[in-house]
């Protein structure tokens, strides 16, 4: 019997299969992290992969993620094609350094004489209680940065497909998994494939508003624009998918066409993606298509609070970005 | 580890140096000292006539721990380097030509005018990079060292740092994951007692560096960091105890920058006397004396290496100066593999 | 009480205007009317009436100066009053001089923002209005604050420039007004205020049309036809021979169409739409009548669609069956032309020699000059009327 060519997956699952699949085609790919081994992944995602592939490519690291990082560039940089996980993306904040001032200007400060393929992964995002040091969302940090790539992959088959495809780049790439998407469930063939970096794609086709969104955004951004297609507002949902590099030509193709754009996203509002979508409309052909002002819908200017009912609030929620849309369309804003 | 001791106890050629270098690896050893003496020299010249811009950072007096180290390193052992590389990249068989380029920004220069005097390496002879972080390069060494160990070559990793950086997170990450993974890399501290104005004693709870190395249990190994054969012997071991399998060592060598720490410095923090001193124990000097007393050169031998030195180092700044200036449309180049635009 | 004589705002978007000439000096008397200095727009040079009678004094704006919209430039005084009572702005407006060129603008520049004159309006308003010609501010924005939205433009272009005058009103009731008749006095307003008009007239002989009319009605299967059907078509025609008239004014140029899009005035209760048929040169009678019908039916019911009148490259005004012997009819924007109608009236003409009973349509052409030239409106008027008085020529 073959396995059936599509199955259901849980978005972790589909993370642990690409990682095998790579392993399986190249022996220069190995993971490394904290407690990726036995423990199987803070959020179990490479679960039992040390016992199919041996302590050498499930690697634990121990609780040093300067060095730790630093580690992987240098692997990467001697023929190595480390993908390494972070346990929260928040403690991204302690290897910066590596991947800030090495991984992403290696290449550059030698002149293109090397590369540095290099993949790491940041569960992200509120919504589990974790409070203010385990629930960023820190992707633009990492996005304002030239040298890396960085990717927001928000569904099963994306992040497989998106990862393998970050596992092929030869520069380094940076994952961000939002927590709550490790269990949502989506259709994902069984052999690998590769989702392109730096394409967004159109969720949902509209004509009155495009709203771009990522990670888990997308998903409210689509619930919100079903409520609102009963009221008569036709809303079109862009998928980005990439931070870095920005797909503009969807977004701008089709904010020539709504006239509307709003941005929704997880990460603190101010200097975020949405002020880089926006700035980059505005900058566009598309600018002398827009009708109403630009609508950024982003995390509160706070630290993600411990409190679920104000945990919801820091982040923007499905009610919210119907409201605003609403408000928008209907000549409020 | 009494250097004097070590020393005395070898009147003859039996020490371990003497005995594996043949005459020509020795005296190649000094022409790189030389080379590096000489390339400092003119760089520092060439920013003093205005011919670059940017800073510097000279490793005058410290010559003798970088060639020392890298006479055991094949091509396609790796290096790390620091902000004070010029000299390990010239040990590790650079060419001044390219070098200088690179020091005055040109496309002929290793990096292609990318990344200056800061980040000069040649790859191709196993530099991994200069790195202006403080500690940045050696988690990268582990790194390549690991490397080295999933594909199963018996190759090492050099990571040379300052006594600064032993107070780097960095650092104390870094060989903490060496040991415990037994990887091939031999950390050479270059221990000038300063990082940048701060001496060691200010900045250091432990006397030497090397004492930080049984934290994490591996071989903390003192020398004599301006006489190349006590280095070299230390290297060694280390690199046959790393081709061995049997795990990472830390080497600190005790040397000096005659010069500041840039070319920002004022010398406020040290006394002339104490540059002085040093200065007296002049790593080329003391290896030309060790090698003519041990009848490997002549007087007349070492002028023609030093000429040279001299003239080739002359030839390469007349190289760069002739270079081509990068083009401002190409300002992106080479931050990807694939360009993005 | 001297009076105060300010830099007037003569131009839409103009926060201040440079004086390029005065004709009066201190001193001068002046009579209320006359002209006493012009101002430089980006647009043309304006000339400025004195706002009343007496004696020029306290010129403080020199040839060149930029005054910004409002300040005071002189002042005129009546019998007795004092010249030295005045007290002047501290920063009076001075000449940009060829030596010293460099203190030039003079009062400060009130900022463009906040409660401007501009127009608050989206990017894609400002597009269309641009692409159509028109003058943002000239309309009413619907969005928050007033903004002016695409929609709120898109519905500008669609509705027509009334040309009936309101019937006077027979006592003082206030009327509320409603969108429609908001759109119709701004279009109309704005037509009449910023488009030149000028106003061309011919008799036209439709002794031929009527009959002709006659027989083609007369004749079982064939679509009945109104005078105004014959009119559209023969304006559609005229306008494919004299191109230059079949064209729209905009900032960035003379748009002219490539095909002749009509705009019927049709009269609905509390005001007017102007429906468009499109392609009339192209178009057989029979199939002209019967959209003008299901616009007209659709424009009464209030079913027009935005399609339906968009656009439109002239418009004919027919007010022949309210008995109306000549009228002029008010352009609408962008378009150049509007053609007004009259009754067909039996009258006395002149054949040859002698006095006979014949049958005339006075038809007047309005242009927008800005477009139209005198010469180019006469040869269209020429052209129609040739047409309307040779009706064979309108069935092939």
């Amino acid at each position: 019997m073959n396995a059936p060519a599509i199955r259901e997956l849980s978005y972790a699952q589909a993370i642990q299969e690409a990682l095998a699949q790579a392993m399986d085609a190249d022996p220069r790919v190995f993971l490394m992290g904290e407690d990726i081994g036995v423990y199987g992944g803070a959020f179990q995602v490479t679960g039992d992969l040390v016992h199919r592939y041996g302590e050498d490519r499930v690697m634990d690291t121990p609780i040093a993620e300067l060095g730790a990082a630093g580690v992987a560039v240098g692997a990467a940089l001697a023929g190595c094609r480390p993908v390494f996980e972070f346990q929260f993306s928040d403690f991204s904040a302690l290897a910066l350094e590596q991947i800030v001032n090495q991984a992403a200007k290696i290449r550059f400060m030698l002149g293109g004489k090397v590369s540095v393929p290099l993949v790491m992964r940041f569960p992200a995002g509120s919504g589990t209680g974790a409070a203010a040091q385990h629930s960023q969302s820190l992707e633009a940090w990492l996005a304002h940065v030239p040298g890396l790539k960085v990717i927001q992959p928000s569904t099963p088959y994306d992040i497989k497909g998106m990862l393998l495809a970050a596992i092929d780049d030869p520069d380094p790439v940076m994952v961000f998994e939002h927590k709550l998407l490790y269990k949502m469930k989506g259709d994902v063939p069984a052999e690998p494939y590769r989702v392109p970096i730096g394409k967004a794609i159109v969720r949902r086709a509209g004509t009155g508003i495009s709203i771009v969104a990522t990670s888990i955004m997308v998903h409210r951004a689509l619930e919100a624009a079903e409520i609102l297609s009963g009221e008569g507002i036709d809303a079109e949902v862009i998928d980005l998918r990439t931070l870095r590099p920005i797909d503009t030509a969807t977004i701008i193709a089709s904010v020539k066409k709504t006239g509307r754009l709003a941005c929704v996203y997880e990460g603190v509002k101010t200097l975020g993606m949405g002020a880089e979508i926006s700035a980059m409309i505005a900058e566009s052909e598309a600018f002398d298509y827009l009708d109403a002002p630009i609508l950024r819908l982003g995390g509160a200017e706070a630290p993600i609070p411990y409190n679920p009912v104000l945990e919801k609030a820091s982040v923007p929620q499905t009610e919210v970005i119907v409201a605003r849309v609403r408000d928008l369309l209907q000549g409020r804003i | 580890m009494n250097v004097q001791a070590r020393r005395e106890a070898d009147p003859t050629n039996q020490r371990p140096f003497y005995r594996q270098f043949q005459p020509e690896a020795l005296q190649d050893a000094l022409r790189r000292m030389y080379l590096i003496r000489r390339f400092e020299e003119g760089a520092e010249d060439s920013y003093m006539r205005g011919l670059i811009h940017g800073t510097m950072h000279l490793s005058i007096g410290q010559e003798a721990s970088a060639v020392g180290s890298c006479m055991h390193l094949r091509k396609t052992d790796y290096i790390t380097s620091t902000h004070r590389g010029h000299g390990h990249c010239i040990a590790k068989g650079a060419d001044p030509k390219l070098m200088f380029a690179e020091f005055f920004g040109k496309e002929e220069g290793y990096c292609r005018g990318r990344g200056g005097s800061m980040h000069i390496a040649d790859v191709e002879s196993g530099n991994l990079g200069a790195n202006g972080i403080v500690a940045g390069g050696i988690p990268i060494a582990v790194g390549a060292a690991l490397a080295i160990k999933k594909q199963k070559r018996d190759d090492v990793a050099v990571s040379f740092f300052g006594d600064g950086a032993s107070n780097e997170g960095a650092f104390h990450e870094a060989l903490n994951m060496a040991s415990i993974w037994k990887l091939p890399v031999v950390f050479v501290c270059e221990n000038n007692k300063y990082g940048m104005s701060v001496s060691t004693e200010r900045s250091m709870a432990v006397e030497h560096v090397a004492d930080r190395a049984a934290g994490y249990r591996m071989p903390g190994v003192i020398v004599d960091g301006n006489r190349i054969e006590d280095v070299s012997e230390a290297v060694m071991e280390a690199t046959a105890r790393a081709r061995a399998g049997e795990g990472p060592s830390l080497i600190e060598c005790k040397t000096y920058r005659i010069r500041g720490h840039s070319k920002s410095d004022r010398n406020r923090y040290r006394s002339k006397e104490e540059i002085e001193e040093w200065a007296a124990k002049d790593p080329i000097r003391h290896f030309e004396l060790e090698l003519i007393a041990r009848g490997i050169l002549d007087e007349a031998q070492v002028d023609t290496i030093r000429a040279a030195a001299e003239q080739e180092i002359a030839e390469a700044i007349d190289f760069a100066r002739e270079g081509t200036d990068p083009t401002p449309d190409e300002v992106t180049r080479d931050v990807y593999t694939v360009d993005l635009a | 009480m001297p009076i105060e004589v300010i830099l007037p705002k003569v131009d839409m978007d103009m926060a201040a205007g440079t004086i390029s000439r005065w004709l009066v000096k201190d001193g001068d008397r002046v009579k209320k009317g006359a002209t006493i200095f012009e101002i430089e727009t980006d647009k043309s040079t304006m000339e400025v009436e004195a706002p009343g009678d007496g004696t020029i004094g306290r010129i403080s704006a020199e040839v060149g100066a930029v005054v910004p919209v409002g300040v005071a430039v002189a002042f005129i005084f009546g019998e007795g009053e004092d010249v030295g009572a005045i007290r002047l702005p501290t920063e009076a407006p001075t000449a940009k001089t060829q030596d010293a060129p460099k203190p030039q603008p003079v009062a400060i520049m009130p900022a463009t923002n906040g409660d401007s004159s501009k127009p608050r309006a989206t990017p894609l308003a400002r597009r269309i209005a641009r692409a159509h010609g028109l003058e943002l501010a000239a309309l009413a924005g619907s969005g928050p604050r007033g903004r002016i939205r695409a929609e709120d433009v898109q519905q500008h272009l669609s509705t027509p420039a009334p040309e009936a005058k309101a019937p006077p009103a027979a006592d003082s009731d206030l009327i509320p007004i409603d969108t429609m008749r908001r759109t119709i006095a701004e279009r109309l307003v704005f037509s009449k205020t910023t488009v030149p008009h000028f106003y061309l007239g011919a008799a036209c002989d439709v002794e031929r049309l009527l009959k002709l009319r006659q027989e083609i009605n007369a004749v079982e299967g064939l679509p009945k036809l109104s005078v105004n059907d014959f009119v559209v078509k023969a304006l559609a025609l005229a306008l494919r021979q004299v191109p230059e008239a079949n064209a729209s004014w905009s900032d960035a140029g003379i748009q002219r169409h490539r095909s002749v899009d009509v705009s019927v005035a049709v009269a609905v209760e509390g005001g007017l739409f102007t429906p468009v048929v499109r392609a009339v040169e192209a178009k057989p009678l029979g199939q002209i009548a019967a959209e003008i019908k299901t616009l007209a039916d659709r424009a009464k019911a209030r079913k027009l669609l935005p399609s339906d009148y968009a656009g439109g490259t002239t418009t004919v005004s027919n007010l022949g069956m309210y008995g109306v012997e000549s009228f002029a009819a008010i352009i609408n924007p962008p378009q150049a032309t509007i053609l007004a109608v009259g009754a067909a009236t039996r009258q006395p003409v002149v054949a040859g020699d002698e006095i006979r009973i014949g049958t005339r349509m006075e038809c007047t052409l309005s242009c927008d000059h800005r477009v139209v030239d005198g010469a180019v409106g006469a040869q269209l008027l020429a052209a129609f009327r040739s047409l309307i008085e040779q009706p064979l020529r309108l069935l092939v």
